[in-house]
């Protein structure tokens, strides 16, 4: 489930979260497909 | 399987000591800010927010350690723990395997 | 709006996926690619309009020349549908040398087709994917929209595929008003024949637009369908068609963006490609593979996809504390209902899309209609070759006493003196 930048998160794994240099997406998670 | 932005789930640490390469059914396409990697396989798809971290995953297979690739695209020391993590995000979903001597 | 910082910082922030997603891409990630309009089915709400074939189709030929600029594109999968795409005769050999050249490929059907044969066949190709189209949980839900039949016709191709070995097959359905109350109903026959479920939203689009006031889920029901996809999502699909939603609280998952123009499109039977498939309309339209520089110059160089590269403007919404993620919305969905692009949604779940739509009727203007019609002009469709002997009964009519008069009868009173006779007789 994605999170909103909202959500409580502890300090450390909230610079880990900004600094992420991967994302992943599902290929089925784009609008204007089938 | 459904899209995460961010992942809170603990990453294994990954081994920079190892030699890793692309997985086959993996294909990669640059793109201006970054690369888009798909696994036919798992059909998973992940996007690289980092241009050298594309180029460090196009040159992963020709050195014997991920540390050694890291150096030669330029990533100092106090910049690699941030590649560490991604390059294990990316083993993760079997973007990367890591190539048995 | 700036994308990345220089690299070599020691702490690079990324800019967010959807950032950088919105500026477009050099090749759509995937699309949507309408081999035909022609299909053995009327459903009520086809986004395309589709049921009798354009006779302007793309030739086989030409259908693996857009397979092979797609693979020069690394277009990483396509997702094939129509009208029905199996009932091209070629739709096999299209099949094949799509992941013969790299092209993934999971294709949309209404389950026709799909024999055990064909079912065996496509579960030995591993980038092969299908999804079978439902919209109902009960035979009568479903046929409602889909005509009689077709619940039976999709149950048996799923039965076929289940039986074939094939995994994690799609179970696509459109959520209405009629089968939102259905949607555990819906899970449990996706985990009964192996599929993983797939929610997506109605548009008015196509037909859609016609039986839209009788279909669209009420905003209780869009409610309904956003808590039970917070509870139980976990492995359902939606091709990320509710981030209108995301105004309830939390964004579903998905880029939770518009992709049309930027990360994915449509190629339609004749090769014009417009914006998204659920746009079929000019104003969407950006080119057409036939001219010269093919699909990658349309998607690369046309006016219009560069024109959406370019930040939108959010007009009225920007001030929504959920445009962040809501973004006003589906682009057709305003188009189709008459709704100004820059504004909200027309099922808004603030209830700005609905104010609108109120002020707005009783006014002269009324919403665009989609470009062509290939609807089949009597319903339901009549029966084609191939499709078995058309069923006739031969009668006589009981209300002739004799054949009606030759028009060649020379007597003028031909006809007229019998017809005296069993006046005089009935009046007596």
């Amino acid at each position: 489930m994605s999170q909103s930048p909202q959500n409580a998160i502890p300090a450390e794994e909230a610079v880990l979260e900004a600094d992420t240099l991967v994302e992943e997406v599902s290929i089925d998670g784009m609008c204007g497909v089938y | 399987m459904t899209a995460c932005a961010v992942s809170t789930k603990n990453t294994a640490t990954l081994d920079l000591n190892q030699a890793w390469r692309v997985h086959p059914q993996v294909s990669i396409r640059p793109e201006p800010f970054g690369a888009l990697l798909y696994h036919f396989g798992t059909r998973k798809l992940s996007f690289l927010k980092d241009r050298r971290l594309l180029e460090i995953v196009q040159v992963l297979s020709d050195y014997p350690t991920a540390r050694q690739a890291c150096s030669v695209i330029g990533i100092t020391e106090s910049e690699l723990p941030q590649f560490q993590r991604a390059l294990a995000t990316l083993r993760d979903s079997q973007m990367l395997i890591e190539v048995s001597v | 709006m700036t994308l990345l910082e220089a690299p070599g910082a020691p702490s690079t922030k990324p800019a967010r996926l959807v950032d950088l997603f919105e500026f477009g891409l050099d090749s759509p990630i995937c699309l949507t690619w309408e081999l035909t309009y022609a299909c053995n089915l009327s459903c009520v709400h086809c986004l395309s309009s589709s049921g009798r074939r354009d006779p302007r189709e793309l030739s086989t030929e030409e259908c693996k020349a857009v397979i092979d600029e797609l693979e020069r594109m690394q277009v990483f999968y396509v997702n094939i549908g129509g009208g029905e795409p199996t009932v091209r005769s070629d739709f096999w050999e299209i099949l094949d040398y799509a992941t013969e050249h790299h092209v993934g490929v999971k294709f949309s059907t209404n389950g026709v087709k799909i024999t055990p044969e064909r079912a065996a066949q496509l579960a030995a190709n591993d980038y092969l994917d299908i999804q079978i189209s439902l919209d109902g949980a009960t035979a009568e839900v479903n046929d409602y929209v889909r005509g009689p039949g077709s619940y039976a016709t999709a149950i048996k191709a799923m039965e076929n595929l289940q039986a074939a070995g094939m995994e994690n097959f799609k179970l696509s359905v459109v959520c209405t008003r009629y089968n939102i109350p259905q949607l555990d109903e819906f899970k449990a026959i996706a985990d009964k024949y192996g599929a993983q479920l797939r929610l997506t939203r109605l548009r008015p689009s196509g037909r859609g637009a016609d039986t839209w006031d009788d279909l669209h889920p009420l905003p209780e029901q869009q409610r309904e369908l956003y808590d039970w996809l917070i509870a139980n999502g976990d492995g359902v699909l939606t091709g990320d068609s509710f981030f209108h939603l995301s105004a309830f609280g939390e964004a579903l998952p998905g880029l939770n963006l518009c992709g049309a123009g930027r990360v994915v499109c449509l190629i339609d039977p004749v090769g014009d490609v417009y914006a998204c498939p659920f746009a079929i309309h000019d104003d969407f339209l950006a080119g057409n593979v036939r001219q010269p520089g093919g699909f990658a110059h349309v998607w690369r160089q046309s006016e219009l996809f560069q024109e959406l590269r370019k930040p939108q403007s959010g007009g009225a919404c920007t001030s929504c504390q959920f445009f962040d993620t809501c973004k006003g919305g589906c682009m057709a969905a305003k188009f189709f209902t008459g709704l100004p692009l820059d504004g909200p949604d027309p099922e808004c779940v603030q209830g700005y899309g609905e104010e609108l739509l109120k002020a707005a009727k009783g006014k002269e203007k009324s919403a665009p209609k989609p470009s062509g019609d290939h609807s089949h002009r009597t319903s339901p469709p009549r029966p084609r070759e191939g499709m078995g002997p058309v069923q006739l009964t031969l009668t006589r009519r009981e209300d002739l006493q004799r054949p009606p008069v030759n028009d060649c009868e020379p007597n003028p009173l031909a006809g007229f003196a019998a017809q005296l006779a069993s006046e005089q007789e009935s009046a007596s």
